[in-house]
C-alpha cells in the first residue's frame, strides 16, 4: 500500500511532551544540532583554555602560576594539555560542530524533510558522543592524569602503559576508549546523514537542486562511514597492546626509562600510523568540506549572485573527498618511507590543490561583480576563503618530501593546520552561525558587536599563526615545552612573547561572541520575517524557529536551483526553490 | 492530509527528488502508528548497505593489519586451527539456508513455518558462537593464548569481532520475532529481508576471514 505519508518523512509525526522527551533525549533533528553546537561550544572553550595555558607556558617557561604544583609547569604537563587540546578540538569542535551540528539542524529542512531518516539513531549518535567526550574528559581526573602522547598517539609511547610517562596509564586507556566510542558514534551519524540526503528528499530536489551546504555534509558523511571504521580498528588493537599483552605495534627491544620492554616483540608502529592516517586525513576533510559548502552558500546569497561554477563546485568537493582517502602517506614522510612511495603521495597531495583552487576560483568568481552585504556572516565566510588560502599554500610546501622533511616536526606544520583545518572550520562555524541564528532561535545576533569580534579574531588569529611559519623555518620543534636550550632557539623567544599576546587578545575576543549569543538568545532583535536575508533554500520558507515537523506535515514542491538570485526580467533578486515558475513576478 | 490527486502524485514520487522512479513507501504496510515521521522502505535498504560498508571498512582495517603485521615481523608463529572451526563453519554456512527458507515461508503467509525456521536460525547461530568458544578453548587448553604470538593475536581477534558482529544478527533476529510491527515503521516481512541480508553477509564475512586465517596462519 502506498501511503501519502511515507514521501520524505511527512506525515503524522507529533511532537513529544515533557521536558526529557524534548531538550534531553530528543529526537528532533534540531533538537539534536543545538545540542551538538552546544557540546562544541563548551569543548571550544575547554581546547582553548588549555591552549591558552601552553601559551602562557610557551612566552614565559621560569615564570609560576596558580594552578600548576609549585607553580611550575613540568614538560609532561605540557604535554597532557598539547594532547587534549588537540583531540578536544579536533573531535569534538571540527568534527561535531559543521557537520553532526549544522548538518543535523538544516540537512532535513534544506532537502525538505520533516526530520533525519532515523531519529532514533539520531538521538543515540550524539549520546553517544556525549559519552565518548566525558571518558575523554575522566582522563584529567584519574592518577597520573591525561595523556602525553598527542592527538596522534603514536606508538610505542602510547601502547606501554605507565612506564612511558604520568598519563599514558590511566589516562592514555580512557582516551583511546574514548576515541572507539567517539568512532562509533560518528559511523551512526554519518549512515543516518546519507540514508537522509538519498531517500528523504522532496519532490524536485535532484541533486542538480541540492544546496552546496548539503552536497558538503553528504560527501563529509560519506568520509565519515569509510573512515571512522578504520580508527575504530586502530584503537581496538592499541588497547589489546595495552591491557592484553598483545604486539601488534610493540616491536622488541624498547628500552625506556632504563628498562627494557621483554614482553613485547615484533610490532610494527609504522602499522598504527598507516592505520591512523588513512582516518586522519579524510578526517582534515570532514572538518573542513562543511566549512566549505556553508561558505559556497554565504557568498552567494550575501553578493546576491549564483555559485559560480556549482556543477565544478560539486565535482571538485566529490574529488577532494575521494583524493582525501589517497593522501594519508603525506604525514608520514619522515617515518623512512620508500622515495617511491613518498613521491607517490607527493604527486597525489599536490593534486588536491586542483580541486581546492577551483573552489577558490569559484568563491571569487561567485563575490566578482555581486552586490556585497558586508554583514558578519559574509565577513566570516570572506574569512574563511582567506585563511583558506593562506593555510593552503603552506599544504603545497609540506607536500614535498624533501622540504618536509625539515619541517615536519616544527611550528611550519603547527601555522599550517591551524590556519587551513581549525581557524578556517572555525570562521565557517562563525559565519553560519551568524546566517542561521535568526532562524534557529528568532532573534539575530548583534551585528555591531559581532563585527568587532570578527576584526579582533580576524586579525588575531593571523598574528598568532603567521609568526609560527617563521619559527618553523628557523628550526623551532613542536611538542617542546621549553624553547629556551639553544642560543638559535632563545633568540625566538620574543616571538614566542608575541604570539601569546596574539593568542590572549584573541582568546579575549571569544568572550565577546559568547556574550553576544547569550544576550542575542534572550534581547536580541527579533527576526519578525521568515526569511530575513532574502536567501532561496528551504529554511527560509518556514517560520522561525522551525516547528516541530518543519513542514506542518507538507511536503514542500522544489522548482528550481538553490542559487537563483539576481535573475534578469525577474521584479526579485531572489526566487526561492519553492517558488512555482507561473508565481514569478516579472520586472 | 486531503489533497488533489496531483498533490497525492507529488508526494508519493517524493523521496528522491525526482519525479520518476520507485514510489516512496514502496508497497510497505507499516507506519500506521509509529511516533515517528514515515519513511520510504528504500532507507533501510540505504542503511543497511552503508551500514556494511562501515563493517567492511573495519574488517578491511583489521585485514590489512594481519598482512603488514605477518609482512613486518619475524616473530610470527604457525597458530593450529581447532577442527571445531571447521564444523561451525559448516553450521554458519546450514543457518543462511535456513533464513531463506523462513522468509520464504513468510512469503507463502506460512507464519507457523517461519517462525520455526527463523528459531532454528537463531539456534544455528548462538551454536556457531557457541562452537566458536570451544575453540578458543581448545586453544588456550593448548597453551595458545591472545598474546602468544601475533597469528594468534588475531585469530582471537578476528573470531570476537566477527562473534560481536554475529551477536548483533542474532539480537536482530529476535528483534524480528518480538517487536510489536504493528506500531512500526517497516513490516515485519521487511525487517526480516534486512535481518537475513545481514546474516548472509556475516557468513561470507566469516567465510572470508576464514580463508585470510587458514592462508595466512
Amino acid at each position: 500500500m502506498v501511503t501519502e505519508e511515507n514521501g520524505g518523512g511527512h506525515g503524522n509525526h507529533r511532537p513529544p511532551s515533557g521536558f526529557i522527551r524534548k531538550y534531553v533525549f530528543s529526537t528532533d533533528h534540531k533538537v539534536i544540532g543545538i545540542q551538538y553546537l552546544s557540546l562544541a561550544l563548551f569543548s571550544v572553550f575547554l581546547g582553548m583554555g588549555l591552549s591558552f595555558l601552553m601559551r602562557l607556558h610557551l612566552a614565559w617557561p621560569a615564570a609560576k602560576w596558580p594552578f600548576f604544583r609549585g607553580g611550575l609547569m613540568t614538560p609532561e604537563q605540557y604535554l597532557a594539555l598539547m594532547t587534549m587540546h588537540g583531540t578536544i578540538m579536533v573531535f569534538m569542535v571540527l568534527t561535531t560542530a559543521p557537520q553532526s551540528g549544522f548538518g543535523n539542524y538544516f540537512l532535513p529542512i534544506q532537502i525538505g524533510a520533516s526530520d533525519m531518516a532515523f531519529p532514533v539513531l539520531n538521538m543515540l549518535s550524539f549520546w553517544t558522543t556525549m559519552v565518548s567526550l566525558l571518558v575523554m574528559l575522566a582522563a584529567f581526573f584519574v592518577p597520573g592524569g591525561a595523556p602525553i602522547s598527542g592527538w596522534t598517539a603514536y606508538p610505542p609511547l602510547s601502547a606501554l602503559g605507565e612506564i612511558s610517562g604520568p598519563g599514558q596509564g590511566t589516562g592514555q586507556t580512557l582516551w583511546i576508549i574514548g576515541l572507539a566510542i567517539f568512532s562509533v558514534a560518528s559511523l551512526m551519524g554519518a549512515l543516518n546523514f546519507i540514508t537522509t540526503l538519498i531517500d528523504l528528499r522532496t519532490k524536485g530536489m535532484t541533486l542538480g537542486h541540492l544546496p552546496m551546504t548539503c552536497w558538503t555534509w553528504f560527501v563529509t558523511a560519506i568520509l565519515g562511514l569509510l573512515a571512522f571504521g578504520v580508527l575504530l580498528a586502530a584503537c581496538i588493537l592499541l588497547l589489546l597492546d595495552r591491557v592484553a599483552g598483545t604486539s601488534f605495534f610493540i616491536p622488541g627491544g624498547i628500552v625506556i626509562s632504563g628498562q627494557v620492554i621483554a614482553w613485547h616483540k615484533g610490532g610494527s608502529p609504522l602499522l598504527w600510523q598507516h592505520l591512523f592516517w588513512f582516518f586522519g586525513h579524510p578526517e582534515v576533510y570532514i572538518a573542513i568540506l562543511p566549512g566549505m559548502g556553508m561558505v559556497s552558500h554565504l557568498l552567494s546569497t550575501f553578493s546576491r549572485k549564483p555559485v559560480f561554477g556549482y556543477r565544478a563546485m560539486v565535482g571538485a568537493t566529490c574529488a577532494i573527498g575521494f583524493l582525501g582517502f589517497c593522501v594519508w602517506g603525506h604525514h608520514m614522510f619522515v617515518s623512512g618511507m620508500s622515495p617511491y612511495s613518498a613521491f607517490a603521495f607527493s604527486m597525489l597531495t599536490m593534486t588536491i590543490g586542483v580541486p581546492s583552487a577551483v573552489k577558490t576560483f569559484n568563491w571569487l568568481g561567485t563575490i566578482w561583480g555581486g552586490k556585497i552585504t558586508f554583514n558578519c556572516s559574509m565577513l566570516f565566510a570572506l574569512g574563511f576563503v582567506s585563511l583558506f588560502v593562506s593555510g593552503g599554500l603552506s599544504g603545497l610546501f609540506l607536500a614535498q618530501p624533501s622540504l618536509d622533511l625539515y619541517l615536519h616536526d616544527g611550528y611550519f606544520v603547527v601555522a599550517h593546520f591551524h590556519i587551513i583545518m581549525g581557524v578556517a572550520a572555525i570562521f565557517a562555524v562563525f559565519a553560519g552561525l551568524y546566517f542561521w541564528f535568526p532562524k534557529m532561535f528568532g532573534r539575530f545576533l548583534h551585528e555591531g558587536v559581532g563585527k568587532v569580534h570578527f576584526w579582533i579574531t580576524f586579525v588575531g588569529v593571523y598574528a598568532t599563526f603567521m609568526p609560527m611559519h617563521f619559527l618553523g623555518l628557523a628550526g623551532n620543534p613542536r611538542r617542546y615545552s621549553q624553547m629556551t636550550a639553544g642560543p638559535f632557539l632563545r633568540a625566538l623567544q620574543p616571538l614566542h612573547v608575541f604570539i601569546t599576546i596574539a593568542a590572549f587578545i584573541t582568546i579575549a575576543a571569544q568572550f565577546i561572541f559568547l556574550f553576544n549569543v547569550f544576550w542575542s538568545l534572550f534581547r536580541g532583535k527579533e527576526a519578525k520575517e521568515m526569511n530575513p536575508w532574502h536567501a532561496t533554500t528551504l529554511e527560509w520558507t518556514i517560520p522561525s524557529p522551525p516547528p516541530f515537523d518543519n513542514f506542518g506535515g507538507v511536503a514542500p514542491v522544489i522548482y528550481r536551483g538553490p542559487y537563483e538570485f539576481s535573475v534578469p526580467g525577474v521584479a526579485d533578486d531572489y526566487i526561492l526553490q519553492t517558488l512555482a515558475p507561473d508565481l514569478v513576478r516579472k520586472a | 492530509m486531503a489533497g488533489s490527486i496531483t498533490e497525492a502524485v507529488e508526494i508519493i514520487d517524493a523521496g528522491r527528488g525526482g519525479g520518476t522512479g520507485t514510489p516512496a513507501g514502496g508497497g510497505d504496510d507499516g507506519g500506521s502508528s509509529s511516533p515517528l515521521p514515515p519513511i520510504p522502505r528504500r532507507a533501510y535498504f540505504t542503511a543497511l548497505q552503508l551500514g556494511l560498508a562501515a563493517i567492511v571498512m573495519f574488517f578491511m582495517a583489521l585485514a590489512s593489519s594481519y598482512i603488514v603485521r605477518k609482512g613486518l615481523g619475524n616473530d610470527w608463529q604457525h597458530t593450529p586451527m581447532p577442527a571445531v572451526v571447521w564444523f561451525n563453519t559448516l553450521i554458519l554456512l546450514a543457518s543462511s539456508g535456513t533464513i531463506i527458507l523462513a522468509r520464504k515461508k513468510l512469503e507463502d503467509g506460512d507464519r507457523e513455518a517461519f517462525r520455526s525456521w527463523w528459531w532454528v536460525t537463531c539456534g544455528l547461530g548462538m551454536l556457531f558462537l557457541a562452537g566458536q568458544i570451544i575453540a578458543w578453548r581448545q586453544l588456550s587448553a593448548a597453551g595458545i593464548l591472545l598474546s602468544t604470538n601475533p597469528s594468534s593475536s588475531f585469530f582471537y581477534l578476528l573470531t570476537a569481532a566477527h562473534g560481536a558482529h554475529l551477536a548483533g544478527g542474532i539480537f536482530a533476529l529476535f528483534y524480528v520475532l518480538f517487536r510489536p510491527w504493528k506500531r512500526s515503521r517497516i513490516s515485519q516481512a521487511t525487517a526480516a529481508e534486512l535481518a537475513s541480508i545481514y546474516w548472509h553477509f556475516m557468513d561470507g564475512l566469516w567465510v572470508f576471514l576464514l580463508v585470510l586465517l587458514t592462508l595466512g596462519r
